[in-house]
């Protein structure tokens, strides 16, 4: 493979550089360093975690983006998903539902959740497991007994980004091991699966080609410690599960449905990946 | 009158080439990965062949780059480049390649372009949703024949 390659010596780079026109950064990631708001340190640059074999240093979407669409993320005020996160604050403070309650009445302040996101996905008590979605849909139906929210919702993802902002900057740590092993395993079989018929799996580009350039794409490692992410080309927050069912739609398979178990299992094994990365939602990615 | 005329054409390729029709994907006999007949029976037209490399389901310049096609934008770097691709290959094994790259190398990554079952859930295009009926192979044996025709074009010596 030529995984291995170093960022600016290929010859595409070169030619950029010679002609000076503002092309991605071809072969590899960029150097440049993360800092939101001028205090909060991402790293977007780790030593892979043990358990995977082909990748030695993991790195976030953002070091693969273009110096326009990175700088949207450095500062709260430029980060257009922050409109929504903000709205998300207006709702965590708002009574809703039969029994009367709001999410603040039991939760308190919004920074309790600090942590959390870090953890996510787990096992329940009840051997389920269940990524951020379930736990405030539970929360709505059970103690507020309001309805459920739609899995990509805005207000749904706007709520799992205010929760994963009160971690930005602390380190992705999801378990693997006990009760997680078999949903870890299921969704590694997964990612190594050459699904549709384009018969492509997530580890055909986001392993064996991260950082080479795929049409106009410049394919990263498909992490996703910066969901849920503002997206430009939508102009809206996007769940990781809209990601997963639109990357597998693509390679011409039937996909696999937001909120399956299936993609429960592949979140918690691509979380995996990013194990040592920051969380760095809401990320602004192209 | 425009149905006349086709069906009339189409009987004078038969007629002209004895050519029993496409085989189906199944069918197609591979020699070391490579495939001496021609799927369609009709020469392949490389100015076709061109616009396929750009487009569709051939596309195939999403990841490989080609310098004769540098008027169009964002060739990618999955593959390998196909300067001098016919200085490289036979016709035989260009064709077994763009119909199945799979039979002559088992890890690629390159999606085969005749072939129509075997699939992990497979989908309907690009939809999500599974097909209705059996799938068609992503390009026809003819678009086949055409690509094979201007990848032939690729010459550097």
């Amino acid at each position: 493979m030529n995984r291995m390659s170093a960022p600016g010596l290929s010859a595409a780079t070169a030619i950029a550089v010679v002609t000076g026109l503002a092309a991605p950064a071809f072969g590899g990631p960029d150097d440049d360093e993360l800092i939101i708001n001028g205090d909060t340190t991402i790293i977007t640059e780790a030593p892979a975690p043990d358990h995977m074999e082909y990748i030695s240093t993991i790195y976030s979407g953002w070091r693969f983006r273009t110096d326009e669409t990175q700088a949207l993320e450095e500062d709260d005020f430029d980060n257009p998903a922050m409109l929504a996160v903000d709205a998300a604050l207006e709702a965590f403070d708002t009574v809703e539902g039969d029994a009367g309650e709001s999410c603040a009445s039991c939760h308190g302040d919004v920074e309790s959740f600090a942590g959390l996101t870090a953890h996510m996905p787990k096992v329940g008590e009840d051997g389920n497991l269940v990524v951020m979605e379930d736990l405030i849909n539970e929360c709505r139906t059970d103690r507020m007994q309001t309805e459920a929210w739609k899995w990509s919702g805005d207000d749904m993802q706007s709520m799992v980004a205010l929760i994963g902002l009160q971690s930005r900057g602390m380190t992705m740590d999801v378990a693997i091991d006990g009760p997680a092993a078999p949903f870890w395993q299921q969704g590694k079989d997964m990612y190594y699966t050459r699904y549709g018929q384009l018969e492509l799996s997530c580890a055909n580009c986001h392993e064996d080609n991260w950082g080479n350039m795929i049409r106009a794409d410049h394919l990263s490692q498909g992490q996703i410690n910066g969901f849920p992410t503002y997206r430009l080309k939508q102009a809206k927050l996007i769940s990781k599960h809209n990601r997963f069912r639109g990357c597998i739609r693509d390679t011409r398979a039937e996909t696999f449905a937001e909120g399956s178990d299936e993609f429960r299992a592949l979140e918690l094994y691509v979380a995996s990946r990013g194990n040592g990365l920051s969380v760095e939602t809401p990320a602004v990615r192209q | 009158m425009k149905r006349t005329w086709m069906l009339a054409a189409a009987g004078v390729v038969v007629a002209g080439s004895a050519f029993a029709g496409p085989p189906e994907p199944s069918e197609v006999v591979f020699e070391d990965g490579a495939v001496s007949n021609s799927l369609s029976g009709v020469p392949g037209d490389p100015e076709n062949g061109r616009q396929i490399m750009n487009k569709g389901a051939g596309n195939c310049i999403a990841c490989h780059e080609v310098t004769a096609l540098s008027d169009l934008p964002f060739h990618g770097e999955i593959g390998p480049m196909l300067d001098g691709a016919a200085d490289r290959w036979t016709e035989a094994e260009l064709r077994g390649i763009v119909a199945n790259a799979k039979i002559m190398f088992p890890e690629s990554m390159m999606p085969s372009f005749y072939k129509n079952d075997g699939y992990i859930r497979p989908g309907d295009a690009y939809s999500g949703k599974a097909p209705d009926g059996l799938l068609g192979p992503l390009l026809t044996a003819q678009e086949i024949e055409d690509v094979v025709a201007f990848l032939m074009t690729l010459k550097e010596e």
